[in-house]
């Protein structure tokens, strides 16, 4: 029964219908969290005793951080199924998600650095984690670019799958190694917040945030997959069946 | 073909792919041209106060490194995928990893070896002690082999594009951090006097796992490139 199930998602055209029912019931819950968690985040939290206001940046800056790994262990997820079971589907969600990834990695550096001026007095300092978030970033544009630079879509699917895997692999050495580095270089800097600390008022936001976050993601590839699809697929009986039923 | 051994398509690669190199010798000096040339480039951008000099030898000359090792990849396969040759191997009997790994290797020896070889005197120009060039060299037989079987990944995905060079270097120098990490921090850990055997392990760590990984990789994305 699930297999079946799962079979027929394999096919963009049962894909197609059943996302284009699904995306409402992530959206609206996406909005609401949204809402509320910035709600939470902005208004309700309590000042931070240090930073005053301005580290309230964090209720966007860190679901942003979480979801720039997260979406590229999906990239790379989809990628592996792709060049396994050659679906299509997996081909189409793996490149959505680069464009998606990248922007949340950009994200996160820009109200890093936005956060990190009045903090540190600087907008870029060569810490461990912001260099692993940036080398994270490059990693996402070599897949991009490699992707747009390849005609044909099935090959262009296939080589940034192995490229997004050996990137996973890679993912945890550079980690290390920057760290390793920062740490030859400097002692502990002030960009270490206590995480266990954290009062529980600013907790419930971020995670408000981190998944209204998640269900933003599911939402925005989910129409990117759909768009892509229609693309891929235009000869299609279906899409001409859709074009014209329309 | 079939009758030989894998070893034997391993050596005859090898003979093959170094016989080609050096019948083209004048080819052999660019890579090393380079090195030299961007090491230069630096004294004569922030000037020759030999402090300053001593202080950031061991990463321009890793960097140095970095960029001619990078600039001499595309090279790797262009020939055989341009006459052919490349989808032969693919389709022989022999893992094609094990024909990468040979290629790799005969590339390394003619790219990777000379860099190694002429580091030295680099070194003295940036005013380095002796003891740090020892590490310098160390590093670099360690870490340039890395260099190259990393290259291999992206040279094998963008071999069939028309200009691959930049989207090249995109790909592959985000995956060579962690070795210039290790390999510049041995040298200066070094020259303050601290053991590197921390350095050399990880550094010898990771020509390991590329030595069994990337030959893998590059197998496949020849496979996608050539499909």
């Amino acid at each position: 029964m699930i297999s079946r199930w799962f079979h027929q998602l394999g096919s963009p055209r049962y894909f197609y219908r059943f996302s284009g029912r699904l995306i409402p019931w992530l959206a609206v819950p996406c909005a609401v969290l949204m809402v509320a968690g910035l709600y939470q985040g902005l208004v309700v939290a309590p000042p931070d005793y240090q930073q005053g206001e301005s580290y309230r940046i964090m209720f966007v800056h860190v679901p942003s951080a979480w979801m720039s790994l997260f979406i590229y262990m999906v990239m790379a997820g989809a990628g592996a199924i792709a060049l396994i079971w050659h679906m299509k589907l997996a081909e189409v969600i793996a490149i959505s998600s680069a464009h998606i990834g990248a922007s949340f990695t950009f994200l996160a550096l820009i109200t890093g650095s936005i956060w990190g001026k009045p903090m540190w007095g600087t907008w870029w300092v060569w810490d461990a984690r912001l260099t692993s978030e940036l080398i994270l970033l490059f990693l996402y544009l070599g897949v991009i670019a490699l992707h747009n630079a390849i005609d044909d879509k099935r090959t262009a699917a296939r080589a940034t799958a192995i490229l997004s895997i050996v990137g996973v692999v890679n993912i945890p050495i550079i980690h290390y190694s920057v760290e390793w580095w920062n740490t030859l270089h400097q002692g502990p800097t002030v960009t270490k917040f206590d995480a266990p600390s954290i009062d529980y008022r600013m907790l419930i936001p971020l995670l408000l945030m981190a998944v209204a976050f998640k269900l933003y993601y599911a939402v925005v590839v989910l129409m990117r997959a759909r768009c892509e699809l229609l693309e891929r697929e235009r000869n299609t009986l279906w899409v001409s069946e859709l074009a014209e039923s329309k | 073909m079939n009758s030989a051994s894998s070893s034997t398509a391993f050596m005859l690669l090898l003979r093959r792919d170094l016989i080609l190199a050096f019948r083209r010798r004048s080819e052999l000096l660019n890579p090393l041209l380079f090195f030299v040339l961007v090491t230069a480039m630096f004294p004569l951008g922030i000037g020759a106060d030999p402090v300053l000099l001593k202080a950031i030898a061991q990463g321009v000359i890793w960097v140095a490194a970095l960029l001619a090792s990078l600039l001499s990849l595309d090279a790797m396969f262009r020939s055989d995928f341009e006459d052919g040759s490349l989808e032969q191997y693919l389709l022989s009997a022999h893992p094609v990893s094990i024909l990468v790994l040979a290629k790799v290797l005969a590339h390394w020896l003619v790219t990777g070896l000379p860099l190694l070889i002429i580091a030295p005197l680099l070194g003295v120009l940036l005013d380095l002690p002796v003891d740090s060039i020892k590490v310098l060299m160390l590093t670099l037989a360690l870490g340039t082999p890395v260099l190259s079987l990393i290259g291999s990944i992206g040279v094998a995905l963008t071999v069939g594009l028309r200009r691959g060079g930049m989207i090249l270097s995109l790909l592959v120098l985000p995956l060579y951090v962690p070795v210039l990490i290790f390999a510049a921090n041995a040298v200066e850990t070094a020259a303050a006097g601290l053991p590197i055997t921390a350095h050399l392990s990880m550094l010898s760590g990771l020509l390991v796992l590329a030595l069994s990984l990337s030959p893998l990789a590059t197998a496949a994305s020849l496979r996608v490139s050539l499909s």
